[in-house]
């Protein structure tokens, strides 16, 4: 009661400043993010021998040589890294909420390594370790294995090492969502219903989870796309290397294929946050 | 399906430490209304889970009818629960909420959406099968989780403080429909609540708890007039404490006057603690008496006054709004207790709760 009796009211005044100082927040904001972007597409749609404005960067880019390759390479990196990540951290994060409350700081601690660890050290590991493949190891199994996964053409070992660096920030995103739907409740009320913990999973926590999961799915999207210290230092091409290699040659072209990129990712946001939306109608079924 | 009774017996669960239940035995008979009250911490709320099968007991039997579930998958259970917490499923409508659990059974459309229409109805709810639980009232959303946990025609219906989280008025109006629909269904349920008026207001029975164990298991009106032990007496309505003489034959002296000692009483020969019900309390105006009326307080039929003894203990009297109309604050009176037995507690013991301005 006194709480309620004793919160400031607020005067009209002070609601009018603030709602000033975060107009101004807004465009500085704005600004910092606007400009550059505004000069690339600009850089991109100049026409430098005829003057005025051209698309033919833009129109180019689908027949630039390695383009098609490294976009290709890209996105199925990226939707296995997705697949992959999804299914290491979703189960231990059930596990972790329903069954082994006591290893939660463990798995959170695990899963903030790759953020401490700097990429740079992370690909001096892996290269050391991939070079056993056809050393030390050759001939065995996992050397092998170690081998295959360096194909050029799809190198898989590219996909563990996206899991490792996407599992904070999917963790982070499934965690917040976890939060917010006191499964803990959600699954007593579902078992006590007559569900098995298969249908605890599919019918309650995944549907509700949704939002959290597209989350994780998308900021591992973005990673993936845009990874360059790994790739480079492999000598594979992705996306972002070739984009790097092919500035040296074509400055305009690999800026309007960044920009393009860039409207892509923000495309890709657009439907997370779409499909995110609480239903509001829907058949009864 | 005809009612079947629940049987816990010697149930025991230690978390670390704690004993949350220590040796329970708990038996509800088919069809019966029982509601388990304590403070917080006594182990109700284990026993409840305990019974739904989210708990495993250390030690103990759980039965249902004839049917040991001791072992059994809380899935397995055929119990229908309702939450403190909001429990609707967020994804889904109120109507497939209802229907979650026949879906799981694998129960045919048709005959869902029909089962999931009629207890929305039952419940109070029958517009609002569409809607989705944010779409909801706090009180709204729980009569939707009493209609799903019903509507997989469970053989026990467990309600752990379903209505702690609603305004007063909503929780006094769904306590009672809660009652009628149980009365009407005839199905045999548990309630955990720490609100001694919900308590005995809806229960047939209602089983005061305190470390882990059954202190009392009776009729909200023996647990009042009866109460088996100091701890029951205290923490059910209102108890005054005072100070009295316990003598060897049974009696006790105290404010003047000796009276028999109930059974169930815990102490000593010697000083003790007398605890008496403010309505069993005698008062009259006297300019010679030793206590003061400090505080008046009007509760339609009954008058509650506040008196402070002659050694400075405070007391409540409940005398019938008539009888205390003469009597004002600042006024000098004498205080008695009434004829009967009363209960004895021993002298260092600890009250149950904080004795509080409210009606049992």
């Amino acid at each position: 009661m006194t709480a309620v009796l004793t919160r400031p009211v607020e005067a009209p005044a002070v609601r009018g400043r603030r709602n000033a100082t975060s107009i101004v927040v807004l465009i500085v904001a704005g600004v910092y993010f606007l400009v550059p972007l505004a000069a690339a597409i600009w850089f991109t749609v100049q026409d430098k021998v005829h003057g005025g404005v051209t698309g033919e960067y833009y129109t180019s880019i689908p027949q630039a040589e390695g383009f098609a390759g490294a976009l290709r390479r890209s996105l199925t990196l990226a939707v296995l890294s997705v697949l992959g990540v999804l299914l290491v951290t979703v189960p231990a994060m059930l596990a972790v909420t329903l069954r082994l409350p006591r290893l939660r700081p463990l798995v959170e601690g695990l899963s903030l390594l790759p953020l401490v660890i700097p990429p740079i050290a992370l690909v001096a590991g892996v290269r050391d370790m991939l070079a056993l493949g056809p050393d030390q190891l050759a001939g065995t199994p996992l050397g092998d294995a170690l081998v295959s996964s360096q194909d050029p053409d799809l190198p898989i070992i590219l996909v563990v090492v996206y899991i490792v660096l996407a599992t904070p920030f999917a963790y982070r995103s499934l965690d917040a969502g976890i939060r917010a739907v006191d499964a803990r409740t959600l699954v007593d009320a579902a078992r006590g219903l007559g569900s098995s913990w298969f249908d605890v999973v599919w019918r309650v926590l995944l549907p509700n989870l949704r939002g959290a999961v597209l989350g994780a799915a998308f900021l591992t999207l973005g990673l993936v796309l845009g990874e360059y210290t790994i790739a480079g230092i492999l000598l594979f091409e992705t996306l972002p290397t070739w984009l790097v290699k092919i500035s040296g040659q074509n400055g305009q072209l690999s800026v309007s294929v960044s920009t393009a990129s860039l409207l892509f990712t923000w495309l890709l946001l657009l439907v997370v946050s779409l499909a995110d939306r609480r239903p509001t109608s829907r058949r009864d079924s | 399906m005809s009612a079947v009774g629940v049987r816990m017996l010697g149930m025991r669960r230690s978390f670390g430490a704690v004993r949350a239940l220590d040796g329970l035995d708990l038996v509800i008979e088919p069809g019966e209304f029982i509601a388990l009250l304590g403070p917080s911490g006594c182990g109700k709320t284990t026993a409840l889970r305990v019974l739904a099968g989210f708990e495993t007991a250390d030690a103990g039997s759980v039965w249902v009818g004839d049917r040991d579930i001791t072992g059994l998958a809380p899935n397995k259970r055929d119990m229908g629960m309702v939450f403190q917490a909001f429990s609707l499923f967020p994804n889904l409508t109120a109507a497939d909420n209802v229907a979650f659990g026949l879906r799981v059974r694998g129960v045919d459309g048709a005959a869902r959406r029909k089962r999931a229409a009629d207890l929305l109805e039952l419940v109070g709810l029958g517009q609002a099968g569409k809607r989705y639980p944010h779409q909801l009232s706090g009180g709204q959303q729980q009569r939707v989780a009493l209609a799903r946990a019903l509507a997989i025609e469970p053989r026990v219906l467990l309600l752990d403080e379903p209505l702690s989280a609603l305004d007063a008025q909503v929780r006094v109006q769904l306590r009672d429909e809660i009652r009628r629909i149980q009365q009407r269904l005839g199905i045999t349920t548990l309630f955990v609540t720490h609100d001694q008026g919900e308590a005995l207001s809806v229960a047939d029975r209602v089983g005061v708890m305190r470390a882990g164990r059954l202190e009392q298991l009776a009729d909200p009106d023996t647990l009042y007039h009866r109460p088996a032990t100091p701890f029951v007496g205290e923490f059910v309505g209102t108890m005054n404490r005072l100070p009295g003489v316990l003598g060897p034959h049974g009696t006790v002296r105290v404010l003047g006057a000796d009276r028999p000692v109930a059974e169930g009483s815990e102490a000593a020969p010697g000083d003790v603690v007398v605890l008496v019900r403010p309505e069993a309390m005698t008062l009259s105006a006297s300019d010679s008496g030793t206590a003061l009326v400090v505080v008046r307080t009007f509760h339609g039929a009954l008058t509650r006054l506040s008196v402070r003894l002659g050694d400075g203990d405070e007391a409540f009297v409940d005398l019938p709004s008539p009888a205390a109309a003469g009597i004002r604050p600042g006024d000098t009176v004498t205080v008695g207790v009434g004829e009967g037995a009363v209960l004895v507690a021993a002298a260092g013991d600890t009250p149950a709760r904080v004795p509080a301005h409210e009606d049992a």
